[in-house]
């Protein structure tokens, strides 16, 4: 079990400020059920200018309901501009510390909140600028902005700690060496060499077994595709590979929408063509709804 | 209150057999002389080891007592098994295993494909069991061959067809190896009447104690040893016999045989399946494997909506252990490797929750998981933006 403080545990028995608000002024969600955590967080203003009603709802362990509950404690009776001010370090202090893997939980409730002040400012749902802002994490949609300021407010210094307070890295791991680049430049320490890339396999490729092809297949779905589509609350299944023929279901999101027809062929069929042939032809049978 | 302790958590660990620790008492303080030892305190002692081979070697129907290797865990026999066979093979060795192994093979497999070695992962269908199409498939892959593959899975308790596999990858030449660590005690295994050459298991999973493991290795495999420094188990596997955890296993291979064949496991299998019935009356919840192919210990069932590790915090409260493959609990970010496999849509990835009943376990532990697990779900969803 992870060592978690009397008052994480508190929180995560008896969360408080649960639920939703009629009409709020604000309102931020983060995360996604496809990365493992989710928090909506609402609240409105009473007439002074200050936070007069929070209310959350987290999908998440026990630190991530813990860390939404204290944030609504923290920053109920508060202005705009004093919440503005509450980082992910405050969330965590005020809990008597959350354990190191866990720090992503507390820089959820700090995304959370920041979104939806921004959503009051605005009315957008997001918060950032996405054109300027790389993403860095296509398994957990990471952006580069949400590092440098984990990395900024939490001194970090290794891609360790920005994986355990950001999630980036956490999965299939290959954005490190992009993650390290914008530690480097944070921290303003000359790039390491880049390392040498491994030779290329002498003589040219045999052509590939159907194992292969459907392995093949597998993983450009898995680790390009998917990941696309996950960030919109959609999802992707592949029930069957016969020859070139590669036929599938949307999920989620994607499911019966008009933007399936496009997003299989702008997407699921030319990154497989791009990867494996040519011939890739994509069948979508109708999926269920979410 | 402490509430009563509810222990379903026997895939991770078993309690060791009361049985099995007092046949093991009088080799700690008394009997406590080397086997190896050209005396007769200590060669006394040997008689009791090989007795203990002996009885394992029955347990698997092996054909002789001098094809069991002890190893200090699964884990162990595992990396064994893999690394010890491909230096025997060779370089040109193609190793076949499966998208949903234990840790203790996956890894090894991996540092295999570090060092140039190919590895075929096989997938599974979604409801956990193999897919043929594909084993037979990597099976044509020309050149020497390695393939391991699990009996039962540790996470679903889905089984392989190990009859089957073992026989197909014989035809294809290949040397066959299965982790057999979930398995053993819960189906019947009959090596006399499987091609199987190698195969693993752990005592800690079948009411031995925690450090002693069993590799079976069939007379004329290609392997060669792993640990290296002393002529123990046939120069099989170097280091001081441990002698009072291998009587331990031995007593306890005993107890699983008759638990097997007095029909005790039925038993453990009725409570089970009055669990997952139970559970079933829960709002959208899934089980999570083959009904069919599943060993009678092992549940695995989401909730979909909420998250394993708040599951498991509210069982721990009211004395229960399980186990979940969210990515809380698996120690990553990630959820379980085996429910991606098998492709379990993402709304219940994260609410996977392990039930691995034992012989010890009762209908009052049923009784008191059927008593919280409800409202544990009615209060996470009303936490869940997701929740309905």
């Amino acid at each position: 079990m992870w060592n978690y403080s009397d008052k994480v545990l508190d929180h995560f028995h008896n969360p408080r400020n649960v639920g939703t608000l009629e009409n709020p002024d604000g309102v931020g969600e983060v995360g996604a059920i496809a990365c493992g955590d989710a928090l909506k967080l609402m609240f409105k203003l009473g007439p002074d200018g200050r936070i007069a009603d929070v209310k959350f709802q987290t999908f998440g362990c026990a630190s991530a309901i813990a860390s939404s509950s204290a944030l609504t404690e923290m920053i109920k009776g508060m202005t705009l501009e004093e919440a503005a001010k509450v980082t992910n370090a405050d969330i965590a202090d005020y809990l008597g510390g959350l354990p190191e893997q866990k720090m992503h939980c507390s820089v959820m409730g700090m995304e959370a909140l920041e979104a939806a002040i921004h959503n009051y400012r605005t009315g957008d749902c997001t918060v950032r600028e996405l054109k300027d802002d790389p993403l860095v994490c296509t398994c957990f949609n990471v952006h580069e902005s949400e590092i440098v300021q984990a990395v900024q407010i939490n001194r970090l210094t290794t891609v360790e700690e920005v994986t355990n307070f950001t999630k980036a890295g956490g999965a299939c791991g290959k954005c490190k060496g992009e993650i390290q680049k914008i530690l480097d430049r944070i921290l303003q320490r000359p790039a390491a060499p880049e390392a040498p890339k491994p030779p290329a396999a002498a003589g040219t490729p045999a052509p590939m077994t159907q194992f292969q092809k459907m392995k093949k297949i597998e993983e450009v779905i898995e680790t390009e595709v998917r990941p696309m589509l996950r960030r919109d609350g959609g999802d992707l299944e592949i029930l069957d590979i016969q020859g070139d023929k590669v036929v599938v279901a949307f999920r989620g999101h994607c499911a019966g929408c008009i933007a399936a027809n496009f997003t299989k062929n702008g997407l699921v069929q030319k990154k497989l063509r791009d990867a494996i042939s040519k011939e890739i032809t994509v069948e979508v049978v109708p999926g269920e709804e979410a | 209150m402490k509430p009563r302790l509810c222990y379903l958590d026997n895939n991770a660990t078993t309690r060791t057999a009361p049985e099995a620790l007092e046949a093991m008492l009088p080799f700690f303080c008394e009997r406590y002389g080397n086997a190896s030892s050209m005396h007769e305190f200590g060669g006394t002692v040997r008689a009791d080891v090989d007795a203990a081979r002996e009885r394992i070697a029955a347990f698997l129907g092996a054909a002789s007592p001098s094809e069991i290797v002890f190893t200090s865990c699964g884990s162990e026999s595992d990396n064994q098994a893999i690394f010890g066979t491909v230096e025997a093979l060779g370089p040109e060795t193609v190793v076949i295993t499966s998208q949903v192994e234990h840790p203790a093979v996956l890894q090894p497999c991996l540092k295999l494909e570090e060092r140039g070695y190919r590895v075929l992962r096989v997938g599974v269908n979604p409801n956990g069991t193999l897919r043929m199409d594909e084993y037979s498939a990597a099976l044509a892959t020309p050149g020497p061959k390695l393939v391991t593959l699990m009996w039962a899975n540790n996470e679903t308790g889905v089984l392989f067809p190990i009859a089957e596999c073992a026989r197909m990858a014989k035809a294809a030449g290949a040397v066959f190896h299965t982790d057999a660590t979930q398995a053993a005690g819960k189906v019947p295994i009959d090596l006399s009447a499987l091609p199987v050459d190698l195969l693993t298991f752990s005592g800690h999973k079948l009411h031995a104690p925690k450090g002693i493991g069993v590799l079976y290795i069939r007379h004329g495999t290609p392997i060669r040893p792993f640990l290296l420094g002393g002529h123990q188990e046939d120069s099989r596997r170097a280091g001081t016999e441990n002698v009072p955890y291998i009587v331990g296993l031995g007593k306890a291979a005993e107890l699983a045989d008759a638990e097997l064949r007095t029909g005790e496991i039925d038993r453990v299998r009725a409570l089970r399946d009055r669990l997952q019935q139970e559970l079933l009356q829960i709002p959208d919840t899934v089980i999570n494997g083959s009904l069919e192919m599943r060993v009678p210990t092992t549940l695995n069932v989401s909730f979909p909506y909420i998250e394993g590790e708040a599951i498991l915090y509210h069982l721990s409260d009211a004395g229960i252990c399980a186990s979940s493959g969210s990515a809380c609990t698996s120690g990553s970010l990630e959820p379980s490797h085996v429910l991606r496999a098998m492709k379990v849509p993402f709304t219940s990835l994260h609410g996977s929750i392990r039930f691995s009943f034992s012989r010890y376990n009762t209908d009052e532990d049923v009784d008191q998981v059927l008593s919280v697990m409800p409202g544990i779900v009615r209060t996470l969803r009303a936490l869940s933006p997701f929740g309905h």
